[in-house]
């Protein structure tokens, strides 16, 4: 079931276009807010609200790269591997960030607290590499700086 | 040297209204208004804005498709495509997050010349903060009377909302970006019909890049003779330039068009990093063909970029140094086109996951002498007039200038099976 909240926000969203099928994506990204990922039950839940079948919804959450249709950590890590980020040193920074979280690219740590991803191009090439923790970006990364944000979020 | 744009934007702020009117700010609305809006287009296709976004198509010849007039289709759409997700490209963030009234005001005028009543402003996904700057923004110009029913009593209504993307870079590409604005998977439409005329709901819709839109107040404030007289170029304006890569000052400046490629480089980003030698780059994003040492005199404007074989592109440009290996920064590339290829049509879906395929057993000690044959065939296949949209064909330029200005860099990973730039 949706909460009021979630119905509230959506219904914000929706009011912006001429048909309330077109907030889809918004209203992903709203259950996503306050779940942290889309569940099988969200999607129908979804579906049902804005008069769609499940399945056009999951053909729409399934085909953008922040929906989280898997459990996500407390904090998603969003490293950025595109083309100035993987110059500017991304391969040492993941290496690193693999060896400290214990984990691979697309899981989670044991304690639930971190999942680590790969993202394409954040648009912070000029303060390449960089990251995204939740809503905040991480530039000019280095190995050092990695362990000192990391630490923000424990 | 003039820097319209960003002459106000001051690291790290952004301009209020206030902050903004004080500087001249809504004054080309003002103007606007006044004129008709076939005026407006005409002023703007005077001074000779070209498309800030990648494909520099005239913005005024592109409004004036806009069929308006009392039995034209309502509503008409104008939306500004902020995806932004190009890589080495970070320009429209530093417009949204320093003076998204610019761009607001950009956004009324240009709704005016073509009669449109609803806008939206498609950003990225990741510009966070600038998600909140352009909500906040967005209440104010409401709450001034810019936004709305009968804007400054001229009789002209405009709504403007923000979407915010949930990222996939097909999306910035035009038809894409209707769809998914329309709260579907963002895969291209087949053109005819253009969006000019059925674009958003079937509607006629522009969608111009936000760094277009932002040059539009100055235009209308200024006049066209001079938007082209602070132009070193037949393009009017200026453009926002950005260098990312192994250089002194990676950053983005505001320029007159035709400026010199070496003046970018060397005087603006601080030339290479020390002990570093620069041996090419891609002029505008990753979907452009490399440059080389041969082409630093070269003019940055549509036609000097061209003639040099590559694109103006976004005009961020991504450094490749001598310590950097070009098959791996190739491999790069092409894994990112794949993953971001929509999966719509068969050469792009089947033909990225190749060239990656190839090049990564280059690049890991694998390859043959006849994989560069296959390469410079996909290069073919994949190239324009073969796939639904340029998607593919941009994913090739990179490649197949690759092969032709660094092939020794390819041999040399095959004969020696192995890539020299690894320990």
């Amino acid at each position: 079931m949706l909460s009021d909240k979630e119905r509230t926000e959506i219904e914000e969203h929706s009011r912006h276009y001429p048909r309330k099928q077109a907030a889809v994506i918004e209203a992903l990204k709203v259950v996503q807010s306050h779940r942290g990922y889309v569940s099988d039950e969200n999607v129908k839940d979804i579906a049902e609200f804005l008069e769609m079948t499940p399945d056009e919804v999951d053909s729409v959450a399934t085909f953008y790269n922040l929906i989280f249709r898997k459990p996500v950590g407390e904090h998603v890590i969003l490293l950025c591997d595109s083309v100035s980020c993987w110059i500017m040193g991304y391969e040492t920074i993941m290496d690193h960030l693999r060896a400290k979280l214990k984990i691979e690219p697309g899981q989670t740590t044991e304690d639930g607290k971190f999942t680590l991803l790969t993202i394409p191009c954040l648009g912070a090439c000029d303060r390449a590499p960089a990251m995204m923790i939740d809503n905040d970006l991480h530039g000019n990364l280095t190995v050092q700086k990695i362990d000192e944000i990391l630490k923000k979020y424990k | 040297m003039e820097r319209p744009l960003t002459q106000h934007i001051r690291p790290g702020e952004t301009l209020t209204i206030t902050d903004y009117q004080k500087h001249g700010g809504y004054e080309g609305l003002k103007a606007a208004l006044k004129m008709s809006p076939k005026e407006v287009q005409d002023t703007v296709k005077r001074a000779h804005l070209r498309g800030r976004g990648g494909a520099g198509f005239p913005t005024g010849l592109k409004w004036s498709f806009v069929p308006i007039g009392d039995d034209a289709p309502r509503p008409r759409y104008l939306i500004a495509n902020g995806d932004e997700m190009e890589p080495g490209t970070f320009k429209d963030r530093l417009l949204v997050e320093g003076n998204p009234h610019q761009l607001i005001e950009g956004m009324i005028i240009s709704a005016y010349a073509i009669q449109a009543e609803i806008g939206y402003v498609f950003l990225r996904w990741a510009y966070k903060k600038g998600e909140k700057i352009i909500q906040k923004a967005l209440a104010e110009a409401y709450e001034a009377g810019l936004l709305g029913k009968n804007i400054l009593g001229s009789g002209f209504d405009f709504d403007l909302y923000l979407h915010t993307s949930a990222g996939r870079y097909i999306c910035g590409e035009e038809t894409a970006l209707l769809n998914s604005l329309e709260g579907k998977r963002a895969n291209p439409r087949a053109k005819p019909p253009f969006p000019q005329t059925s674009g958003l709901f079937g509607k006629p819709t522009i969608v111009n890049n936000i760094e277009t839109l932002c040059n539009v107040p100055h235009i209308l404030r200024n006049g066209a003779d001079w938007y082209k007289k602070i132009s070193l170029s037949e393009d009017g304006g200026t453009k926002i330039f950005g260098v990312s890569g192994k250089v002194k000052k990676p950053g983005l400046w505001e320029l007159p068009l035709g400026v010199t490629l070496k003046e970018v480089l060397e005087e603006y980003a601080g030339g290479m990093q020390d002990g570093l030698k620069f041996r090419g780059l891609l002029p505008g994003g990753a979907s452009t063909d490399f440059l080389t040492e041969e082409h630093l005199d070269i003019k940055l404007d549509y036609a000097g970029v061209e003639k040099a074989g590559s694109r103006l592109g976004t005009g961020t440009m991504i450094v490749l140094d001598d310590k950097t290996c070009v098959v791996g920064m190739v491999l790069n590339l092409e894994h990112f086109f794949a993953q971001e290829s929509c999966g719509w049509c068969t050469p792009c879906r089947e033909g990225l996951p190749w060239s990656e395929k190839i090049l990564a057993r280059i690049e890991n000690g694998q390859g043959k002498m006849q994989d560069l044959e296959i390469l410079e065939g996909l290069t073919k296949t994949l190239g324009p007039g073969n796939t639904f949209c340029a998607l593919a064909p941009g994913a090739m330029e990179p490649l197949q200038s690759a092969l032709k200005y660094f092939r020794e860099d390819f041999e040399r990973h095959i004969k020696e099976q192995r890539c020299p730039r690894r320990s």
